[in-house]
């Protein structure tokens, strides 16, 4: 802060003396810009004006906005290896590149009609996009948005909607297909075509999918069927194994009026902590042998259940109409410590990277709030048009973020 | 599509029309707007061309009657990803974003 305000005084005396000695003195706008790192940056996604904020974790302050990326209604990010810039899918299928140092958009393109995420490649040239319509995973060089290739979802029934796209090591994507009950892998390590692999039997209707941070095992989480398939990416090809097959005990489902999402952080130490779907529940699941621990009744519908990173919380978050409200869980009891009510419409949850802040965007109170991870005490707000997805820049750096 | 309108179909042919079920107030009627664009939007986008859920534009909808698609929203659609808004707006709200559907000019 000091060394900033002493510049502008630098600065200001420079234009004086411009002025004085009648020399022609640059237009304020034309400032050289403050060398700044991007490791405590993030971007908070404002779904309803296609717009995000940049944001410093540090200063607890949005330092700029970005505008122009279309219909953010469901928007997720990626961000390149040097955390520069962050790629952007938006609900209407268009795909951003944003520089979070300009604050602009550099490059987009408009490549299908509705899509809902994406992923980038280990070696941060890829960027793949997965539709709904047309139905399949279209994949962009990172640097121009030149499509590199186009892998429609083929199936029986025509071309299915594609979810849970997620990067895996080896120049590899996987993600799943949500009309045929199945899992592709796109191989893109020969650099030409990908060698596609098709794995069947996922079961009905994958609404999401995790990867592990290690980028070995791939979950899908079910809407048609009470359960999750698991793979395990080092098996060749890797054979569905249903997890927690029955976990609604032939109990009337409750209505799901927000899917949950799945993410690597559901991993909490040696469990995963996983939503149930039509049931106010996490379910947790042993990481080592994937059998059922035990299960955590909450608050509502839980739509994230994201780990602190220290793997000792789950944070979670729920659908509408009960989205005022955040829990936080002990891991290895399973019992709720907490009950936080941020604000109505409570959509997403983001921990600093070393887990001592917990960022959360309440979409009807048109701010972000930041909590104290351990305390829970709330430190500080940052006001946002409504706010959705936050993403922090050290997601650069991990499998399958 | 088809199928949808061939639900509708067969819902307004069996089911008796909805009341109206009175006036909705100015501000549960930006409420239920909201709710519409915001939440339903979740899975229908919030111009309502689609998401996982089927577009709700005013033109795809053509033809639909107000109360099959109130029924619609209230029963939900089983088998699908379509939940029953039933427990949470009564039949009168439901009409009205049947109506507010039917008419949304984008």
């Amino acid at each position: 802060m000091d060394r900033r305000v002493s510049v502008d005084r630098r600065r200001v005396i420079a234009a004086g003396l411009g002025v004085s000695l009648g020399l022609a003195v640059a237009p304020a706008r034309a400032e050289a810009p403050v060398l700044r790192g991007t490791g405590n940056l993030g971007v908070v996604i404002e779904r309803a004006t296609g717009s995000v904020l940049v944001v410093d974790q540090t200063q607890h302050a949005a330092i700029g906005r970005i505008e122009g990326l279309g219909d953010l209604s469901h928007a997720s990010l990626v961000y390149s290896p040097d955390e520069r810039f962050a790629y952007v899918f938006g609900r209407d299928g268009a795909l951003s590149k944003i520089d979070i140092l300009e604050h602009r958009v550099v490059a987009r393109v408009q490549q299908a009609g509705n899509s809902i995420g994406g992923a980038i490649s280990d070696d941060g040239r890829l960027v793949a996009v997965s539709n709904y319509e047309p139905g399949g995973v279209r994949v962009f060089d990172a640097e121009t948005l030149a499509q590199v290739a186009d892998i429609p979802a083929a199936w029986a029934g025509g071309l299915s909607k594609t979810i849970g796209l997620v990067d895996a090591p080896g120049r590899r994507f996987v993600f799943s297909l949500w009309d045929a009950g199945e899992t592709w892998i796109a191989d893109f390590s020969n650099g030409g075509e990908p060698r596609i692999t098709r794995i069947e039997g996922i079961g009905t209707n994958p609404y999401d999918a995790l990867i592990t941070g290690d980028g070995r095992r791939y979950i899908a989480g079910l809407f048609g069927e009470d359960g999750l398939t698991a793979l395990d990416l080092w098996e060749d090809p890797p054979r569905p194994r249903r997890i927690l097959s029955g976990y609604g005990r032939g109990e009337e489902k409750l209505p799901v009026y927000k899917m949950p999402h799945l993410e690597g952080w559901a991993l909490a130490g040696d469990r995963f902590a996983l939503p149930a779907v039509g049931r106010h529940e996490i379910l947790w699941v042993d990481a080592r042998d994937l059998t059922e621990i035990g299960r955590t009744p909450t608050h509502g519908q839980p739509v994230f259940a994201v780990a602190r990173p220290d793997g000792r919380q789950v944070w979670v978050n729920f659908a509408h109409p009960l989205n005022d409200t955040l829990q936080v869980i002990d891991a290895p009891s399973g019992e709720i410590v907490a009950t936080l009510k941020p604000g109505p419409a409570t959509l997403h949850m983001e921990f600093t990277p070393r887990g001592h802040e917990l960022w959360v965007s309440v979409r009807d109170a048109g701010r972000v709030d930041i909590y104290d991870a351990r305390t829970f005490a709330k430190k500080a707000e940052i006001a946002a048009r409504d706010p959705s997805g936050i993403f922090f820049t050290a997601r650069a750096h991990m499998i399958g973020l | 599509m088809p199928r949808r309108l061939a639900i509708a179909a067969l819902l307004s042919a069996l089911l008796p029309s909805l009341a109206t079920g009175g006036e909705i107030a100015p501000d549960r009627a930006a409420q239920l707007e909201r709710l519409v664009r915001q939440d339903c939007g979740s899975c229908h986008g919030m111009a309502l061309t689609g998401g996982l859920g089927t577009p709700l534009t005013a033109e795809r909808l053509n033809g639909l009657a107000p109360e099959s698609l109130a029924q619609i929203i209230l029963d939900g659609v089983p088998g699908t990803a379509m939940p029953p808004w039933r427990p949470l707006l009564s039949e009168g709200e439901a009409l009205w974003i049947a109506e507010y559907l039917l008419t949304a000019a984008e």
